[in-house]
């Protein structure tokens, strides 16, 4: 697939900069002034262009559908919530949307998430993808006996 | 050819777009049908139970990379006309620890996190509601993160080039490496998993 990718588009996959542009929306639907002034997010906003009208927003919506598509067909979906015999939903609940803001801001920082860095980045071995690789690691493990509860 | 198809061929955008989708299907499809649309399986190998994430990304890293350096290597498609991701050491490695630390305590990534909300999963839905508000945190403190976020830039820099020696022997090594990670790692399973028996 990510082969595929780089041959049809030269592009690789990403999924946080779909999540960007989706934040970038919602600020420039309260505040369209500051949305376009802002250094981050400016330039996504051009006259005569929707924002969203992007390559990575596409690719996003197409990982959603597929993974519907996926789990449907193996009778796999069910509204449930994914947690270790220890904790309570409540706490599974909040640590999840912890986890999220933790991950939106650092997808940020370092310019991409998973698929986009360490992927993408790992297979044309670009050097900081395969730092940020490592980082992920790293931090994943430096915290996982903290919130053991959570998952085992 | 002189690049990738949808630049030799001059795509429109539309069909660009639905390239697009069709590109995300088959990732979304091949995540969920990994696993990996369950926080319990993801998190999993980092209590050293279950190592089908490392796997899989690895196997997936090394068989693209094998591809891209093969076009590269018969003619087909350059290296150089690939939008290759740039290098931003600092930012990097700060944000992956914090993308870490935010896999392990959410349970997704933000890939996986859109499959398990796709499957129904109440906890990837909060980690997505909650990747929108951290982006919007970088986005409202802008001015204060951009030199952080622009720091220790080096451009366009693959490992080979850092390195100074061919793409044929990294790409041998990372691959090698992959071999030597699956290896171990079955071994960990192999000691946690009996442990717990």
């Amino acid at each position: 697939m990510l082969l595929a990718s780089f041959v049809l588009t030269g592009r690789g996959l990403g999924a946080s900069g779909a999540f960007k542009l989706v934040e970038a929306q919602a600020i420039h639907a309260v505040n369209p002034t500051w949305a376009e002034e802002n250094g981050n997010i400016g330039s996504f906003f051009r006259p005569g262009h929707l924002a969203l009208d992007e390559w990575i927003v596409f690719l996003a919506s197409g990982v959603f559908l597929g993974g519907l598509v996926s789990a449907f067909a193996a009778r796999r979906i069910r509204h449930e919530t994914i947690r270790g015999p220890r904790i309570r939903i409540e706490n599974r609940w909040v640590l999840a949307v912890i986890g999220g803001i933790m991950s939106g801001f650092a997808a940020q920082l370092a310019r991409g998430c998973t698929s986009g860095q360490a992927l993408t980045g790992g297979a044309q071995l670009a050097l900081g993808s395969w730092a940020f690789m490592f980082s992920v690691f790293g931090g994943a493990y430096a915290l996982a006996w903290f919130v053991r509860r959570e998952w085992i | 050819m002189d690049g990738p198809l949808s630049v030799v061929l001059k795509f429109p955008h539309a069909l660009e777009m639905v390239a697009a989708v069709a590109i995300g299907l088959g990732f979304g499809f091949v995540l969920e049908r990994a696993g990996f649309g369950r926080a319990d399986n993801l998190a999993a190998i980092f209590y050293g139970r279950d190592f089908r994430v490392m796997r899989v990304m690895f196997s997936a890293i090394v068989t693209a990379m094998i591809g891209l350096y093969m076009l590269d290597l018969f003619g087909i498609l350059a290296v150089s006309s690939i939008g290759v991701i740039d290098t931003y050491l600092l930012p990097q490695i700060l944000g992956g620890l914090l993308l870490g630390g935010g896999f392990i305590v959410g349970g997704y990534c933000p890939g996986t996190s859109l499959v398990g909300a796709a499957s129904g999963k109440s906890d990837a839905m909060l980690f997505l509601a909650g990747l929108v508000g951290g982006s919007a945190i970088f986005t409202f403190g802008y001015d204060s993160f951009a030199p952080l976020q622009n720091a220790t830039a080096m451009g366009r820099l693959l490992i080979n080039e850092y390195l100074h020696v061919s793409s044929g022997i990294v790409v041998f090594g990372v691959a090698l490496f992959a071999v030597a990670c699956f290896w171990l790692v079955s071994k960990i399973e192999w000691r946690v998993n009996r442990s717990l028996v």
